[in-house]
């Protein structure tokens, strides 16, 4: 898989998460433009691009929580902002504002990211808690954890929603180097068993080329 | 997706708001304190006669019921935008409606549903006939469910917006006048023992256009706030 140009008038039927001729702007300035591409099962694609770039943006628009000036997203070959049910219940979304209520405790904040989801695994909440490196911390007020901390309960919802597509902004902010690892792995073994990531991030991935490529944004 | 998981998608919603409202009490105690204040400030500033008291006090009420409302109303949607959770419920596959809908109700519960306990107490003070008793609680049963549902809708549109306190109260107030002339008349009309059926059918309809159309809108508006 690499970024493909494609026909951008045919239409599309690919299989996936296929973006064509993404464009933004904001405030009078273009963020990026003509952006395409696509992203198959069993694949990774890294978003690269200096601070204020787009790339926060560009995954909020892969999501549909913003809609593009230009060009179009498509799920499976249907517009994700007109098939949004259909997209949604394949979609795993942690952005920089990873909705982790300080009053709850990471179970209960799990419980409720359960009850969300389209679909959930037979992984228990507390298994999945203890694989993000939180058992101890189950039943304990979010707020007194730390950062790090509440970033893995935000991750921990990527294990028990088994979504193929996981779009996930700086997934590593705030974590330890221990804890980067077991993301990755989380990460790497997902893509592996035919899921789909996009990610924004400046740490390397360990995927060979055949599974993971990127995309710059330019300022 | 079955209609058993959007159930318990909406319950969870409803428990997860009480317990956050429960776990930050003095959200739900601040408006209700206010409640008070406003309603016993009366007998102090205006005259312990009660005559006149009683004659304003359906108003009094009513008034100091609408703005200990807009008091609590940025909290329905304001701390779940602030770290994201909205985001999450809006990338949910369940209809963004029914977990609207949810919230809006678990507000009710905490800042509404307190209003009719405390109401009686207040009328007490105020001089309200015996009456008249009956027709608060019906109006403020039927009338305060419609504040949260429109209100939610106001705050749905300014949640985005650093300051949209002012807004918020421009934007919602006018739609709560409909809601305090029905419900101050009819209280005033039972205190005078006439029937008060065509205040509380309008109250009634008020209520279930609200319950039927606000979440819908409220979605609606939080999507745009988002992008």
């Amino acid at each position: 898989m690499t970024p493909n140009p494609g026909n951008p008038t045919s239409p599309p039927v690919h299989e996936g998460l296929e973006i064509r001729n993404l464009s933004c702007s904001r405030e009078d300035r273009t963020l990026f433009s003509g952006l395409n591409f696509h992203l198959t099962s069993g694949h990774a694609i890294q978003i690269e691009g200096p601070n204020g770039s787009g790339k926060t943006t560009l995954l909020r628009m892969l999501c549909g929580l913003r809609l593009p000036d230009e060009g179009g997203i498509y799920w499976n070959g249907g517009d994700i902002n007109e098939e949004r049910a259909a997209f949604l219940s394949n979609l795993n979304y942690i952005g920089h504002a990873h909705g982790v209520k300080g009053e709850l405790t990471p179970l209960e904040n799990l419980r409720v990211s359960q009850a969300m989801a389209a679909r959930n695994n037979s992984l228990s909440l507390d298994d999945a808690l203890e694989k993000v490196g939180l058992f101890g911390f189950e039943d304990v007020p979010s707020r007194t954890l730390s950062a790090g901390q509440r970033r893995r309960v935000a991750l921990a919802r990527l294990l028990i929603n088994p979504v193929p597509l996981w779009i996930l902004d700086e997934p590593f902010t705030a974590i330890d180097i221990q804890g980067q690892k077991q993301i990755e792995s989380m990460i790497t073994e997902h893509v592996l068993g035919g899921g789909m990531a996009v990610l924004t991030s400046h740490h390397p991935l360990d995927l060979s080329e055949d599974h993971l490529s990127s995309v710059t944004l330019a300022t | 997706m079955t209609n058993s998981s959007l159930s318990t998608a909406f319950i969870t919603i409803l428990k997860r708001d009480l317990t956050l409202a429960l776990r930050t009490r003095s959200e739900i105690a601040n408006p209700l304190i206010f409640f008070i204040i406003i309603v016993s400030l009366f007998p102090l500033a205006v005259s312990p006669e009660s005559g006149l008291l009683r004659t304003v006090a359906p108003g009094v009420i009513w008034v100091a019921a609408l703005l200990s409302t807009m008091l609590s109303l940025d909290s329905i949607f304001r701390s779940d935008f602030e770290d994201g959770s909205l985001e999450q419920m809006l990338l949910s596959p369940h209809p963004m409606t029914i977990l609207v809908l949810g919230k809006v109700i678990a507000h009710w519960l905490v800042s509404g549903l307190p209003l009719i306990f405390l109401a009686p107490l207040l009328g007490v003070l105020l001089f309200l006939p015996f009456e008249a008793m009956p027709a608060l609680l019906a109006t403020l049963a039927l009338g305060t469910p419609v504040l949260s549902l429109v209100g939610a809708i106001g705050v749905a549109l300014t949640v985005g917006l650093r300051r949209g306190g002012v807004l918020l109260s421009l934007l919602v107030l006018p739609l709560y006048i409909p809601v305090l002339i029905f419900a101050s008349n009819a209280i005033a009309t039972a205190a005078a023992d006439l029937s008060i059926k065509g205040q509380l059918y309008f109250l009634a309809a008020m209520f279930a256009l609200a319950l039927t159309l606000a979440p819908l809108a409220t979605a609606a508006a939080l999507r745009i706030s988002l992008r």
